[in-house]
């Protein structure tokens, strides 16, 4: 730092404060074609901030237009000010940061304080509505409707619509949210709507693909009433059964009786027996899904069967591809040798490959039917069912992807320790080993530590290795909502989230928090070892 | 070692089994052992290129070595899936993200290196601290956000590219940046002291004189960024779900995942093609990539 200093201190204008560079400094006007860059540039910027701003001022949000304002203006202020020079190469690397990985982490430790999850998306309102309009019946008055299905965006994936039309020209767009009136829209003879403006109309072999959801679909219209459909292609309003009554703030079922009482801490209306209706709502849990996963009896011992298992992966694979990786650079590491650059090329060939195909391909080499290593063995191992055997085989996978690295680096580092260290300790006599114990490898773990800590912090989460070959199985009795027998804590989070019937956003987040929690012990014990942090006084 | 001083000394005649012996002690051990690693290297690359030239095209009739050769695999999926299609989304994460990572990360680590101000010290041991928290653990929130994203703005919502592209950007300053301002600082002052002496801007001393200069870098921080992009299946299996928008990785995943045995070549051939760009970088980068990855750079 000191150097530094008396570096800049002479008559550069560069290292000192940024502020104090501008006045008098060579003028930040630079080149023509510079500055007309920058005003392109900003210009560019400004129809993306218009672009985001129109679709939220269409939907009444106007903390998010501020937002959009805000970032706008400080972009401006950044690139037009003089004393503003390290921000404006910061800016956009940081604008990106904050977007998608702070704010997302930030999201996420406040999703792991809800119950958020498949029925429990919403407000309570919203809740409401969805089961009044859900338990609509037919009856002599009810409105008919011919029913088209379409959906908002992609036809797999886009929120159900049911397009409408009363054959009397009437024609409605109907969404989880409520029904608005269609213009524009196309009515064949039959009074089908065949195409309109907005929505992507569906074909029968997609509406097929969808008819679970279509079962449990309806709209809301007016209070008690909704529409669903009957059948593909027609659709009625009806008189809900089931009606909320705010006075007591809860649904009576006017066919049955039963009364559901709202649970505002569980989010769900609940009967006398504890039976709830599906449809429930978004609410906080404070620490419960934390507490779940350390206390509750099964989910404590999936959760924390995972974590030593996630350990143990992490360190065995690093341990296994430094002896492996270091092992091929010693034997490599002599002056002459034939063929040393064939050995080399071929050695470091997995590292050269995807990853991703590569993880596939030894999934299939390790299948139990067709698998390369049965057939060739002359075995009936099932490699990916077995808990050890699949155990086995994600590590062996990880070896082979990852040795090549290791190889390289150990191959930088041996050069770097000068041969006459190991040649004068042989005088000496000690031998070959003693030499290579005693010399050679304390000052190669000098240089390969960082390594290593960052070879187990990647191994630590590492996704693919284990979700690309057995996917966290072989399972237990308790099937995949618990931890499998290869799960690492990301993969049994993205199961959670993302691969199950019932998506559990509020658990899987708690998971990743505790993820966080994890690394950053493990972190804050590394960093504090490590040299990088002296290079930020430089 | 000690086996090799005497070997070395050229001094009188041995017989032929003594040389073999010596050999062996000296450099025969270590062919040995390198025909072994050797083998374990390369017989899962021989088995795909043999199964994706396997006529049958199943899993159960690939060998580890090809008992014919036809291109049926490579034709079925050119025709049976959007082969190219995903190829080409793959390609295009890959190097807008390299490219884009390569130019933010450099601007960021200039500003780290050659400027003091206030939050340097802060900016570069939180770079070091995200670091540790790679974007995917908020894979949920992302999630959740792009959800409410994607009513707003369709264009950058889920199966579109530029919604993922942003995701990737998100995570553009890392440890690539800690890389380059590294190599940014053994760049000598002198020389943009000297240029702003002249007359030169901030930014003409950066895009004139550092970029040229620090080219080494930004070779490795490209091709490790593209590596990671072309592999990287956690937040691209969340965000493309339509088979159109998908890339070449989850593609392959779900040909195997179906039909494990009936599309293994067809799986063969795609993974031999995700494989091509790694390798061609690969061979073009191979004189830096060994300083670089010394230099604290991680791949997997």
């Amino acid at each position: 730092m000191a150097a530094d200093r008396s570096g800049t201190a002479g008559a550069s204008s560069k290292g000192a404060p940024a502020g104090r560079k501008s006045p008098g400094g060579p003028q930040a006007g630079g080149s023509l074609g510079g500055q007309i860059t920058k005003i392109l540039l900003l210009g560019l910027f400004t129809a993306l901030g218009v672009w985001a701003v129109l679709p939220l001022y269409l939907a009444g949000l106007w903390w998010g237009i501020g937002l959009v304002v805000a970032v706008v203006a400080f972009v401006y202020w950044v690139y037009f000010s003089k004393r503003t020079v390290p921000a404006k190469y910061l800016v956009p690397g940081v604008l990106f940061l904050m977007a998608f990985q702070i704010f997302p982490v930030l999201y996420t430790m406040s999703t792991s304080l809800t119950n958020m999850s498949d029925g429990h998306r919403g407000s309570k309102d919203q809740a409401i509505a969805s089961i009044e309009a859900f338990s609509v019946t037919r009856d002599a008055d009810s409105r008919e409707f011919v029913l088209t299905v379409a959906a908002n965006g992609d036809p797999e994936t886009g929120e159900l619509v049911f397009l409408l039309s009363d054959g009397e020209g009437g024609t409605y767009a109907g969404t989880e949210e409520g029904l608005t009136d269609l213009v524009g829209a196309q009515v064949d003879d039959s009074g089908k709507i065949t195409d309109t403006i907005g929505y992507t109309v569906l074909t029968p072999a997609q509406v097929n693909s969808r008819s679970d959801e279509l079962q449990e679909f309806a709209v809301p219209t007016d209070k008690g009433a909704g529409i669903r459909s009957s059948g593909l292609s027609s659709a009625f309003e009806g008189n809900a059964v089931r009606v909320y009554d705010e006075s007591c703030d809860c649904i009576e079922d006017t066919e049955t009786g039963v009364v559901y009482h709202a649970d505002d801490e569980r989010g769900a209306f609940y009967d006398e027996d504890g039976q709830r209706l599906p449809q429930g709502w978004q609410v906080g849990v404070g620490l419960d899904n934390f507490l779940r996963f350390l206390f509750d009896p099964t989910f404590a011992s999936s959760f924390f069967g995972t974590l030593v298992w996630n350990i143990v992966f992490a360190v065995t694979v690093t341990f296994l591809v430094f002896v492996v990786g270091l092992a091929v650079a010693l034997t490599l590491h002599v002056p002459k040798m034939r063929g040393k650059v064939v050995y080399r090329i071929l050695v470091v060939l997995p590292y050269a490959m995807s990853s991703l195909a590569m993880y596939l391909l030894w999934r299939d080499m390790f299948n139990a039917d067709f698998g390369l290593f049965n057939r060739m063995l002359g075995l009936q191992v099932d490699w990916l069912g077995d808990v050890w055997a699949a155990r086995f085989a994600v590590i062996l996978a990880n070896v082979w992807l990852g040795y090549p690295y290791m190889f390289l680096v150990a191959t930088g580092a041996l050069q770097a320790i000068p041969r006459e260290l190991g040649q004068a300790a042989q005088l000496d006599g000690a031998g070959p080993w003693q030499a290579f114990r005693h010399v050679t490898l304390p000052l190669l773990m000098v240089a390969m530590t960082p390594i290593l800590i960052s070879t187990f912090a990647f191994n630590f989460n590492n996704f693919n290795a284990v979700w690309l070959i057995t996917r966290g199985g072989p399972f237990g009795s308790e099937g995949t909502t618990a931890g499998g027998a290869t799960d690492l804590l990301i993969t049994y989070t993205y199961r959670l989230a993302f691969s199950e019937a019932t998506a559990q956003y509020g658990y899987a987040a708690a998971l990743s928090v505790m993820i966080f929690l994890i690394v950053s012990v493990m972190s804050v014990v590394t960093l504090s070892r490590t040299k990088a942090l002296q290079e930020v006084e430089r | 070692m000690s086996v090799s001083e005497v070997a070395a000394r050229p001094v009188y005649r041995r017989s032929p089994s003594t040389r073999l012996t010596l050999w062996a002690g000296r450099l025969g051990w270590r062919h040995a052992v390198m025909w072994v690693i050797a083998a374990f290297a390369i017989f899962p690359v021989l088995f795909v290129v043999s199964a994706a030239i396997n006529p049958l095209g199943t899993l159960s009739s690939s060998q580890l070595w090809p008992t014919g050769a036809s291109l049926s695999n490579a034709m079925e999926l050119f025709r049976n899936t959007p082969f190219t299609t995903w190829y080409a989304n793959s390609l295009f994460f890959a190097l807008t993200n390299a490219a884009v990572t390569v130019l933010l990360s450099a601007l960021a680590a200039y500003a780290f290196s050659r400027m003091r101000f206030k939050g340097r010290r802060v900016g570069l041991i939180g770079l070091l601290v995200i670091q540790m928290f790679p974007q995917f653990l908020a894979i949920v929130a992302i999630y959740l956000m792009f959800s409410n994203i994607g009513e707003l703005y369709p264009a950058i919502g889920f199966d579109t590219r530029w919604g993922l592209m942003l995701v990737y950007l998100g995570g553009a300053l890392s440890i690539n940046t800690w890389l380059m301002k590294g190599f940014f600082d053994t760049v000598p002052k002198e020389l943009d002291e000297s240029a702003q002496m002249d007359g030169a801007t901030h930014a003409q001393v950066f895009f004139r004189i550092m970029l040229p200069l620090v080219t080494p870098v930004l070779a490795i921080v490209a091709l490790l960024v593209f590596i990671n992009t072309i592999n990287e299946f956690l937040l691209a299996s969340v965000f493309l779900r339509d088979t159109d928008s998908q890339t070449l990785g989850l593609g392959l995943y779900q040909l195997v995942d179906s039909q494990r045995n009936a599309n293994f070549g067809m799986f063969a051939v795609g993974a031999i093609m995700l494989s091509l760009p790694t390798l061609a970088v690969f061979w073009f980068l191979q004189r830096y990539i060994s300083e670089g990855l010394t230099s604290g750079a991680v791949k997997g």
